[in-house]
């Protein structure tokens, strides 16, 4: 601990000392110039993650096979999970992580700045890697982001074993930013602010990043048994040599679940700072909000085979995993309750932030409810692998994740750059987004119940008419990303009016104190938390 | 913005209503919005524990969303109100703790109930091997001998849009499924290659097929019917292209089904004994492997035999298909173990074999000039 404030101590000296051009973002160690190539990475990775959900939509606009064959339809479908997974949902935490967490807790930098480059700076390659692979003879892979063995091991094509190494990158990439994010708050918070002082994007990193630690190394195992099997002669997931390709599920889900949190729970935090700050009252139940964090967080582990229903489980494992889901709702519930609350009697207020907030917890409560749904076992059987479970989980990711990191990109903003961005672009951004976004997911729970099975390149006519209006809100969604695009080229100009330390009248926290836009320094001197 | 706001939520309401009180039937139609009934007595009781979860869940959902609605028009600054200064309260949190308990607990019984009904395949009155493989389902009758394979019938042209799409479009097969109704059916399943799942709404019967593993399920129809159903679970490039239909018919009807059946399968085998001792000439064996080929090859060799680059090899100018012809029947006979390829000695007959090697051997330029027939077939298989 203070060996590295000493050394941080020591960077201060040569102030803004910073090499221009491109070895200024190669060489940083600076938290904020790191977060912000976290974002542009994932902004990026959200954009060619939606390119190929766009081609996804085009080739299901009608029945029959318009554009793309089969197999490179199943390519799309897996590289479009996993980017959108690894590429640009957690990197953008990561990134607002790196923002936000030392700003919050009154730290001058990230406790590790020179691993926190590396663990940015290996990310262009993991992605590389796996996006080259589409370009290979025989194509990328296209077993889903799943990646169910034998489909990837002894079925799969060669692109299998760039996969794997481009998943091991992503996955030593997440561990490096977890370290960061648990060393810093554990040991960097400013006098006075106990752990439960600390503001709730705080504490939902500070569990996000232990189930990091926790699940991202069965990710790698799972990979790299899948790598084993199909060049090295082994037989993890194959029965003819002992193994068990349901074995990888349980693998794969064990991660799977608490990734799904991973996703979600610095969500949590975002939606749980934005609230009261346009409310204008504190957080209803802050100490439920964290014990409900952290129960989720340890639930998690407990629920993976929900997605593994069908696979032939006994009746006792269905039985155990279908309550231990529903419970899951209880913490999940609490969380709502307590932001529903914090408006309750406030005096709210509907800038951007909120907006996007609001549109969250609405759609994100959705989003749980069918989740709900899916826990029930007889019934799973019948939604299982359908696209009413492709609803869900773009509920909860895109209504839900992807909505809280532009709810925290509009609330944030303005402290980064010291002006208030193009607020009618904002609002086109939120209206579009909000209609197109519906359009594209509501009707998923229709067709998914009606019978259309998920990753289908063609489907029967019953489908027709619903998955023409799909496509419609995905084509409205995938440009109304475009609006956002332009607001931020225009904030990263730093055009627009500038903006109070404060920003939001009802905004309160260390962030808000240090002078906007924050200096490249912030903190050198700690300040004290009453 | 407050009236796109209410616009936005009555537009909300409206799907959820429209969802709720949707008739749904078992004849889907374009607007199905709901999950199907089905025709046994377990996807009633499913399609009542869906009803049951759903419509709590919408009531839970609209009550969180109507307070927050009443707070963002009541408690909002532009009407100049103050804000409260609460933020706990010991007793609020309790009760949104517990009453979300009970509410599960309430849930769980009927769900347990019926999950258990769902898993006990006991006492069933005929058992169906199911075995999946790329992309296609194999029926085993386990108590009379009566076995084939069940492959999508949809023309590749539909797909192609170059003919009009039939109203099964994709939904129908060669040789469905037969089964009586008001008997207990099981299900064995199982795969040859990748994990399919087997799966038919109408019955809420979906079950995966793990490779080198039994699943087990159970039906018992009420109604007879023709039942479509696909694989439910991602099994490589025609994933989207392996139906099932099952056709339910009255126990009679399904006897002499089955002994027809049996009637036929034999008649075939003795075809095949009398096959042996006979040579087709070139045109024939070209006619039937082209439509062998294009029902059971083409989809990984492609139509046009080039295959797929790094995924499946061209047989057009191979060596296999142009030299060695041992090779070449083996590699049908027997498949090519731990690879897509399969073995085709149970999927074809003799003649059919024979008639897609010759095929293979002479089309797209192969122009060996090479016949093969049933005996050489046979030979290989009982060389063995
Ligand atoms: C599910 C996909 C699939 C289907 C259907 C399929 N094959 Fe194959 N076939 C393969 C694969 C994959 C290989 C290459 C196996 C390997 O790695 O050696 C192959 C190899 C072959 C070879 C050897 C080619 C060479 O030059 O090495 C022949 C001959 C062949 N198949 C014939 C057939 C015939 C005849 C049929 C139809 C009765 C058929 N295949 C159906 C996937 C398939
Ligand atoms: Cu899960
Ligand atoms: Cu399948």
């Amino acid at each position: 601990m203070t060996t590295a404030t000493d050394e941080l101590h020591h960077d201060d000296h040569h102030h803004d000392h910073k090499p221009s051009g491109i070895m200024r973002w190669l060489l940083t160690t600076n938290h904020k110039d790191i977060s912000s190539l976290y974002l542009w990475f994932a902004f990026i990775m959200f954009l060619v993650g939606g390119a190929m959900a766009m081609v996804i939509r085009a080739e299901l606009f009608q029945p029959g096979l318009q554009i793309v064959e089969p197999d490179f339809f199943n390519q799309m479908t897996t590289v479009h999970g996993l980017i959108m997974v690894f590429g640009a949902v957690m990197p953008a935490f990561t990134g607002l992580a790196n923002w936000m967490v030392p700003l919050m807790i009154g730290a001058p930098d990230m406790a590790l700045p020179r691993m926190n480059n590396w663990s940015f700076w290996i990310l262009p390659f993991a992605f590389a890697i796996l996006l080259s692979s589409l370009f290979m003879e025989g194509g990328g892979p296209n077993f889903g982001w799943t990646f169910y063995a034998p489909l990837s091991t002894t079925y799969s094509n060669d692109s299998t074993a760039l996969f794997v190494f481009s998943v091991h990158i992503m996955g030593a990439s997440s561990i490096m930013g977890a370290i960061n994010v648990i060393v810093t708050i554990l040991n960097m918070r400013a006098p006075g602010m106990t752990l439960m002082k600390m503001p709730l994007f705080v504490w939902t990193w500070l569990i996000t990043a232990f189930l990091l630690i926790a699940v991202m190394p069965v990710l790698a195992g799972a990979v790299t048994m899948v790598l084993t099997d199909k060049y090295f002669g082994t037989s993890f997931f194959d029965a003819a040599g002992g193994g068990d390709p349901v074995m990888f599920q349980h693998i794969f889900w064990f991660f799977g679940h608490p990734e799904v949190y991973i996703m979600i729970l610095p969500a949590f935090g975002i939606i749980s700072q934005i609230v009261p700050t346009f409310s204008r009252k504190k957080l209803f139940g802050y100490a439920s909000m964290v014990y409900a964090t952290a129960s989720i967080a340890l639930l998690s582990f407990v629920v993976w085979a929900h997605h593994m229903f069908t696979t032939g489980m006994p009746l006792f494992g269905e039985l155990f995993f279908m309550i231990a889901t529903m419970l899951i709702s209880v913490p999940t519930g609490v969380k709502v309750f307590n932001w529903v609350a914090t408006m309750w009697r406030g005096a709210i207020s509907f800038e951007m932030p909120m907006m996007f907030s609001l549109a969250f917890i609405v759609l994100f409560t959705i989003g749980g409810l069918s989740g709900l749904m899916l826990a029930i076992t007889p019934v799973d059987f019948q939604y299982h692998d359908t696209y009413f479970v492709v609803a869900h989980f773009h509920y909860v990711l895109v209504t839900g994740a992807v909505f809280s990191i532009m709810a925290a990109a509009y609330y944030w903003l303005p402290k980064w750059t010291g002006k208030m961005y193009d607020t009618t672009l904002a609002q086109w951004h939120f209206w579009c987004s909000l209609i197109s976004v519906n359009l594209l997911f509501f009707p998923m729970h229709f067709v998914g119940l009606a019978g259309m099975p998920r990753r289908i390149p063609d489907y029967a006519l019953q489908f027709a008419d619903f998955n023409k209006w799909i496509s419609i809100g995905g084509f409205a969604f995938g440009l109304s990303q475009l609006i956002f695009l332009a607001l931020l080229i225009k904030a990263c100009r730093k055009q627009g009016e500038p903006v109070s330390d404060q920003v939001w009248e009802g905004a309160e926290g260390l962030e808000w104190e240090v002078p906007s836009p924050a200096p490249y320094h912030t903190f050198e001197t700690p300040p004290v938390v009453k | 913005m407050r009236n796109k706001l209410y616009q936005l939520i009555a537009l909300a309401l409206s799907f959820i209503s429209t969802a709720l009180f949707a008739a749904s039937d078992t004849h889907p139609d374009a607007y199905q919005l709901n999950l199907t009934k089905g025709v046994t007595d377990i996807s009633q009781e499913v399609y009542d524990l869906h009803m049951t979860i759903f419509i709590i869940c919408v009531v839970i959902g609209a009550g969180v969303f109507a307070v927050m609605l009443w707070s963002t028009i009541f408690h909002r600054k532009s009407r100049g109100v103050k804000p409260a200064t609460f933020h706990e309260s010991v007793k609020v949190e309790i009760a949104w703790t517990v009453a979300p308990f009970v509410i599960l607990i309430f849930m769980a019984i009927p769900a347990a109930q019926t999950l258990i009904a769902m898993e006990d395949t006991t006492e069933a009155d005929i058992t169906v091997l199911v075995t999946g493989s790329q992309w296609k389902w194999h029926y085993k009758y386990m108590d009379d001998e009566v076995e084939f394979f069940s492959l999508m019938a949809t023309q590749q042209e539909e797909i192609k849009n170059k003919f009009e799409k039939n109203p099964n479009y994709l939904l129908e097969v060669d040789r469905p499924l037969v089964i009586p109704t008001d008997k207990k059916v099981r299900f064995l399943i199982t795969s040859d290659d990748v994990i399919h799942s087997w799966w038919v709404p109408a019955f809420a019967v979906k079950k995966d097929a793990n490779p080198g593993f039994i699943n087990e399920a159970w039906t018992k129809v009420n109604e007879p019917g023709i039942y479509r159903g696909q694989c439910a679970e991602l099994c490589g490039k025609d994933h989207g292209f392996m139906p099932v239909v099952v056709i339910a018919k009255e126990p009679a009807e399904y006897e002499a089904w089955i002994a027809e059946q049996k009637e036929i399968q034999r008649l075939a085998k003795e075809e095949e004994q009398k096959l042996l001792a006979m040579n087709m000439d070139m045109a024939e064996l070209m006619s039937v492997g082209e439509r062998v080929y294009a029902t059971a090859c083409a989809a990984c060799h492609m139509p046009n035999g080039e295959g797929l680059p790094g995924v499946f090899p061209a047989l057009k100018g191979s060596d296999i298909a142009l030299n060695d012809m041992q090779k070449h029947i083996d590699v049908v006979v027997n498949g090519i173990p731990g690879t897509a390829m399969q073995s085709y000695a149970k999927q074809l007959s003799l003649k059919e074999m024979a008639a897609v090697i010759t095929y293979e051997r002479n089309a797209w330029g192969n122009d060996t000039g090479e016949t093969v027939q049933a005996k050489d077939v046979n030979a290989l298989m009982n060389g063995n």
